[in-house]
């Protein structure tokens, strides 16, 4: 199975919708109108993107705290998260969730987590409903070189890999935890090195190019709903901006040197899928700059719904707590 | 109507609730051996997927839980109040939170069966009454069954709620046999105790008695001892802590005038410090005396049964307290 153009046109799309999202929360951040935390996912467009091309709508997926991406990539309205982001009624979450917390369960988005790690656990327990209630659909989650390292993290995958359960183990190895190298945390070269250790295959993929997430996710899928069990794949891509928004103005001083910057910004996400489509001729320059456009205008509107949209009332404050009444 | 172990009530619940429901199963640690009584004969009766043997794994089954309640399904997880340390970040990050996190999008309908052994010389590592930390999370139903009948009842009915409860059974409970009336004898077919509604376990007059947990039995054994004497105690079963029933206890107070609650948690923050701190905001004018609170003592659990019996609530413990608000 290959790729359609309908499909590297949408996967375009995708890519062109984080990125400018992100660039629209680093304006509203500077303005000084977002309150909270946000973790740009500049230059990682294509892991997300690429994974979630090769997952159907009822497929589920978890992600942490930069967690704006996987959202957008699995297909969630741009509109909805904005707000959610400036704690709008009309947010994902209904302004209780914030920028770290983004959910839409309708479409198979469990939710974005603000602790390290903790939603590996979740996406393999959803994998593990399939399994017993042999529901068709498969789960994968999002996690960093940095979550790599947490107990919760090796518990899940000897447990994914023990029962056999459909899940895909998506390491997005953006090279930090924060300001802490990968190479200082991570006691083997590659994260997808640990997955014999587990039982399951390890795929190292080049993160930049979505296309070969896509491939390298398809390939886990299949796997998944096949019932051959789970697959780690850890794709290398790189963090452009710093860890969160403001944190410059923190740390004391650089973990990274500029060339090593400018060195990953040479293999930006962006113009690689849009190179290989009109290489390829899915797409020409002009259908190109069209959607480039017309994304342009969407997170626009998206940023005008977000401030149109009112602040919860002091009376929802209790609301949403229990599924049945106390 | 047959009488029944508080442990025999809760596999009964067990066995009645994966019948009902296909959704439901359990999983924890050496549920298939039933190394802690109230899952024998399980695994031959639903088979392994429905009795989930877990790898040593609290943060990775407890997560797991939540996730499989994510995606339509009802776990039942087995563990032990010392082993809820382990798997924390899940409990309190994702268990409690999800649901309000993500603007009520989350229903996660899974039940953690909660062994609380302490009492029996297995020191400071496996003696943890923890239920109160868990309080002080929103977002956690707490549930405290202190006898055979609302075990089966409380049971039953956190596996059919849709949010996550942590049900802690008591080990001073554990044997004690009680009557428990088979579903055929039940007007609706079925036990079901509702959450929030406490339990009057004795009217009186003359002091009220909140027991938690195993302190409900310490509260009975104290009361008799009082009898004697002409003292008329009424003792009160919150059930669950969270929802907490704080009316039939303020309105026990306002007759009685006088409380006493007995929790073997550490007393600082307990459930008993809360009620207490309820009774004294909301009923303070009923007050007659001041509230007394019989917890365990703020030390980690000795070993040596030369010093552990002296951090409990006992019996006699409770007795002197009745007589300090009679006084």
């Amino acid at each position: 199975m290959a790729l359609d153009k309908q499909q590297l046109v949408e996967m375009y799309r995708r890519m062109c919708r984080i990125r400018y999202f992100e660039e629209a929360v680093i304006e509203i951040h500077s303005s000084g109108e977002l309150i909270g935390p946000a973790h740009p996912y500049i230059g990682e467009e294509a892991v997300a993107v690429g994974a979630c091309a090769a997952l159907r709508d009822t497929d589920r997926i978890a992600g942490n705290h930069r967690s704006h991406g996987h959202p957008i990539a699995k297909g969630g309205d741009v509109n909805r998260a904005m707000a959610e982001i400036l704690g709008k009624v009309d947010g994902f979450c209904k302004g209780k969730g914030g920028s770290m917390h983004l959910a839409d369960f309708s479409i198979g988005i469990l939710g974005e987590s603000g602790i390290v790690a903790s939603s590996v656990p979740i996406a393999t327990g959803a994998a593990l409903a399939a399994k017993l209630s042999k529901q068709d659909f498969v789960s994968l989650v999002f996690f960093g070189d940095g979550a790599s390292n947490q107990g919760a993290c090796h518990e899940s995958m000897n447990m994914a890999a023990l029962w056999d359960l459909p899940v895909i183990f998506m390491c997005e190895n953006n090279g930090y935890a924060i300001t802490t190298s990968y190479k200082n945390s991570v006691s083997v070269d590659h994260v997808s090195d640990r997955a014999s250790a587990y039982g399951m295959p390890g795929v190292l993929v080049d993160g930049q190019d979505a296309i070969a997430v896509w491939e390298a996710t398809n390939e886990a899928v299949r796997r998944a709903r096949a019932g051959e069990g789970p697959t780690l794949i850890e794709a290398m891509t790189y963090r452009y901006e710093d860890h969160s928004l403001g944190l410059d103005k923190i740390r004391k001083s650089e973990y990274r040197s500029q060339e090593e910057v400018d060195e990953a910004r040479t293999r930006d996400p962006l113009p690689i899928h849009r190179s290989a489509m009109i290489t390829h001729g899915f797409a020409t320059e002009a259908e190109c700059d069209e959607i480039e456009a017309t994304v342009q205008t969407e997170i626009d509107g998206a940023i005008e719904f977000a401030r149109n949209s009112p602040f919860p009332k002091p009376e929802d404050l209790y609301d949403d707590m229990w599924a049945t009444p106390v | 109507m047959a009488t029944k172990t508080y442990i025999q009530a809760i596999a009964e619940a067990t066995i009645e609730e994966m019948e009902r429901d296909k959704a439901v199963f359990t999983m924890g640690e050496d549920l298939r051996q039933s190394v802690y009584g109230a899952t024998a004969g399980l695994v031959e009766r639903f088979g392994e997927d429905r009795v989930l043997d877990t790898p040593l794994s609290e943060n990775g089954f407890f997560g797991a839980a939540l996730g499989a309640s994510l995606c339509g399904m009802r776990p039942i997880v087995e563990t032990v109040t010392s082993f809820l340390w382990v798997g924390m970040d899940q409990l309190i990050s994702q268990a409690s939170k999800m649901r309000y996190m993500f603007g009520g999008q989350a229903e996660l309908p899974v039940t953690f069966r909660v062994r609380m052994f302490y009492a029996r010389g297995a020191a400071a590592h496996h003696s943890d009454r923890n239920y109160p930390v868990f309080m002080n999370t929103p977002g956690l139903k707490i549930i405290c069954p202190t006898n055979a009948y609302d075990a089966k009842g409380l049971m039953k009915t956190a596996v059919r709620d849709n949010d996550v409860c942590l049900l802690f059974e008591d080990g001073i409970a554990l044997s004690s046999r009680m009557e428990v009336p088979d579903n055929d004898d039940l007007p609706d077919g079925e036990l079901l105790v509702p959450f929030g509604v406490a339990n009057i376990v004795q009217p009186g007059s003359d002091v009220t008695i909140v027991g938690i947990a195993g302190g409900v039995q310490h509260a009975i054994d104290a009361a008799k001892v009082l009898e004697a004497e002409g003292v008329s105690a009424e003792i009160i079963d919150p059930r669950t802590l969270v929802p907490l029933d704080t009316d039939t206890i303020l309105k026990s107070v306002a007759k009685t005038g006088r409380l006493v609650v007995v929790d073997p948690a550490h007393k600082m923050c307990s459930a008993g410090s809360e009620i207490a701190a309820i009774v004294a905001q909301e009923g303070f004018w009923d007050l007659q005396a001041p509230i007394q609170v019989v917890a365990s003592e703020q030390i980690n659990v000795p070993y040596s049964p030369a010093l552990e019996p002296l951090i409990y609530p006992t019996p006699e413990k409770v007795v002197a307290a009745i007589r300090t608000v009679l006084d």
